[in-house]
């Protein structure tokens, strides 16, 4: 579904992500942890379309197609979800009509109608309580005053509505309480299909316990420096990233 | 290109050989006051760009043209009912037409408006009511600090009158359409009187409409009295085309716990120059001023506001935004006098512009004046580029470039239509606004209502 070749990229002249491959088949969840300032948004955004960074070396086939070719609104019609690590706010937007649009846009992509302003509340009503995220919120601009915590689930209540096929969660655990953290991972796993496939960006072995990973990775430097099964995570927890880093001679 | 002496020459040769036309059917209080206005005007002249106030707004070439002037009444060929029709179901209002800036003499009568309400053109209600004109008329508007009043109340011959009685609640506002038609190039004089008794309360929403393609310069002033308790709403639509000059200055005094609300609309017109100077001459005042400009290509906008605390206990809010692309230019000014004695003075004024052009400019002065010691003020003035992070946000979620800035555009006026009082009236411009934003309103001929004719 997804395929990460030698990706370089960099930011202003630095060099951020240095030779990253990664594969991702239908169905399956991977994880990425990573020490701070490591590339992991940076990946994300860069899958997602932000035109800030420079792809400088490698490609992304995503479903066969370039992905690094396409607009950051075609990706998302293509399937890609990016939950943002720091949503953004933007006053004077209505959820709603937000919601409405981007939802309008994906189905006029797939050659459907536009969805009845009755059927699109429906619709919204369902995804809400999958994500349990408050009527309150969902009437108010996007993100205008939100919580961390709500940003977050805000952005769950998102992919929900346009049911991606690859969604990347970064840090979606971050700022979240016990309650939402468990609301949150199982708006996930309740949208999980065998053709969708979820990667996770997280700091947190507690997120993993809920959603658990096939595979996970560790990013460090811009570079995947290990991969292996979900006990990785829990090595991580116990150990830090230090012997990460011995091993990788700084 | 004419020098600034020459057209004030001509002004003043204006005003001498058509002084017959001039004193003729206006009473002797206009005259009177248009005398002195001359003289005001003998010193100060047309206001250039040496004029601190004028900095941003060059006038010269807005004045240096030809333009036909009607010192009398023009019968119209036409039944301009007929011709113009607000077509806005939803949008109910007492509508009353004016041509080039002149009470329509065959204006239809106002059926539903209360016992004692009086809308009519500014030379009837000089003759008809004069307790009620002469203790306003001339008395907000001051020519002795503006070339561009003075010049207005010295050639002033009429306008629209507006009187609501004390006590009296208009419910369905009251909308003042100024159609500019001629067959040739013009300049409009518009001289308007609004009185608002103690505990009344009106909504008037004022908007042009450019029936012809000829160059247009109006320059229009507007004198308003809210007394004590009354609650008055000002709704100002600019629209007109690229050719246009619109000079619009408005004097509002309040009295004690009054309420007023002003928006000031700028859609469309090639030179537009608000000026917009509130009183809050009596204790308990709330003042909310607000405006939007919405400029391309090479439109200019200058908003220039005061507003006077002169007495202790009163509120102030404005809020000014624009949008500003190609090579538009504009400018605010914001004044905000705190007077000694006016302690508890709240008052607070911003000012936001997004740029969406490297050659757009805008100029932008806060100016607060404080005397006294207990008073909160704030001011703020931005200008800045589209939100990267926000578009970037709403493109993450399938939504094309074009339609996440007309968003994120559309959300940044919104601001300033969500004050506004009348709710069609608010759906209304917020469509307005969202074509306006597309692109879509470029024709000139179109009236901000969207009308029929
Ligand atoms: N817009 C930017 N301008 C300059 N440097 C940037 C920018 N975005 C990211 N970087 C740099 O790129 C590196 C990687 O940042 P990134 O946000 O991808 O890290 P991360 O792995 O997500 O870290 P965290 O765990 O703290 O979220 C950091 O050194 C960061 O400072
Ligand atoms: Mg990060």
């Amino acid at each position: 579904m997804l395929s990460i070749k030698n990706l370089h990229v960099s930011i202003e002249g630095k060099d951020i992500l240095k030779g990253i491959n990664l594969d991702v088949k239908p169905g399956e969840v991977h994880a990425i942890m990573g020490p701070n300032g490591a590339g992991k948004s940076t990946l994300a955004s860069v899958l997602a379309g932000r035109d800030l960074y420079n792809v400088t070396e490698g490609e992304v086939l995503f479903q066969g197609k370039d992905l690094l070719d396409m607009e950051p609104e075609d990706r998302a019609k293509e399937g890609i979800f990016l939950g943002f690590q720091y949503p953004i706010e933007i006053p004077g937007v209505s959820t709603v009509n937000f919601m409405k649009t981007a939802v309008n846009e994906h189905r006029k992509y797939k050659g459907l109608d536009p969805l009845s302003a009755s059927d699109f509340l429906k619709l919204m009503r369902e995804k809400k309580s999958l994500v349990e995220i408050d009527s309150k919120l969902t009437n108010r601009s996007v993100n205008e005053g939100f919580s961390g915590g709500e940003k977050k689930k805000n952005e769950i209540f998102q992919m929900a509505m346009l049911e991606p096929k690859l969604a990347v969660l970064d840090e979606t655990d971050s700022g979240l309480d016990i309650d939402a953290l468990r609301v949150v991972a199982n708006g996930v796993n309740k949208l999980k299909t065998r053709d969708n496939a979820t990667i996770v960006i997280t700091h947190y072995q507690r997120l993993l316990d809920y959603i658990v990973p096939d595979v996970v990775h560790v990013l460090y430097d811009g570079r995947i420096v290990k991969t292996a099964g979900k006990e990785l995570a829990l090595e991580l927890e116990e150990k830090g990233y230090d012997w990460i880093k011995e091993e990788n001679g700084k | 290109m004419a020098d600034i002496n020459t057209i004030n020459k001509d002004f003043a040769d204006l005003f001498n050989q058509g002084n017959e036309l001039l004193l003729e059917g206006s009473s002797d209080v206009m005259n009177e006051t248009r005398k002195n206005a001359f003289q005001d005007f003998s010193k100060l002249g047309i206001p250039t760009r040496a004029n601190e106030n004028y900095k941003y707004t060059n006038l010269i070439p807005a004045f240096d043209h030809p333009y036909n002037v009607n010192l009398r009444y023009q019968n119209v060929d036409v039944d301009l009912n007929e011709i113009f029709q607000c077509d806005v179901p939803e949008l109910d209002t007492n509508m009353v037409l004016l041509t080039n800036g002149w009470y329509y003499g065959n204006n239809k009568e106002l059926t539903e408006l209360p016992k004692g309400v009086i809308v009519c053109g500014v030379q009837e209600a000089a003759e008809k009511y004069p307790e009620i004109f002469n203790a306003h008329y001339g008395k907000y508007a001051k020519t002795d600090e503006d070339g561009v009043v003075a010049l207005n109340t010295a050639l002033a011959k009429d306008g629209f009158f507006i009187y609501v009685p004390k006590g009296v609640v208009i419910e369905k506002p009251i909308q003042v359409v100024n159609l500019l038609r001629s067959d040739r190039d013009l300049m409009a004089t518009q001289r308007n009187l609004i009185v608002v008794e103690e505990n009344a309360q009106a909504k008037i929403i004022v908007c042009d409409h450019t029936l012809t393609h000829h160059k247009y310069l109006t320059n229009s002033v507007t004198e308003v009295n809210v007394a004590r308790n009354a609650i008055f709403d000002l709704y100002t639509l600019q629209n007109q085309h690229l050719n246009s000059v619109i000079l619009n200055s408005t004097f509002i005094r309040q009295e004690s716990n009054s309420n007023v609300l002003s928006n000031t609309i700028s859609l469309y017109g090639g030179t537009i120059r608000n000026n917009h100077h509130v009183i809050l001459d009596e204790e308990h005042c709330e003042n909310n001023t607000f405006g939007m400009y919405l400029m391309d290509r090479d439109q200019h906008v200058d908003n220039f506001t005061s507003i006077d605390h002169a007495k202790p206990n009163c509120l102030s809010n404005e809020h000014f935004k624009g949008v500003m692309d190609d090579q538009a230019s504009g400018a605010f000014a914001g004044r905000i006098f705190v007077r000694r004695d006016a302690q508890q003075t709240q008052a607070y004024q911003s000012n936001n512009n997004l740029l969406l052009s490297n050659d757009a400019v805008i100029n932008t002065k806060p100016q607060l004046v404080i005397d006294a010691d207990d008073v909160k003020c704030s001011h703020g003035a931005t200008v800045g580029q589209m939100d990267e992070d926000a578009l970037f946000y709403l493109r993450a979620r399938g939504i094309d470039e074009k339609e996440a800035r007309q968003m994120l555009m559309f959300a940044f006026a919104h601001e300033i239509i969500e004050k506004i009082r009348v709710e069609p009236l608010k759906e209304r411009i917020d469509e307005l606004v969202d074509k306006r934003l597309r692109g879509e309103i470029s024709k000139c001929n179109t009236c901000a209502i969207a009308c029929n004719h």
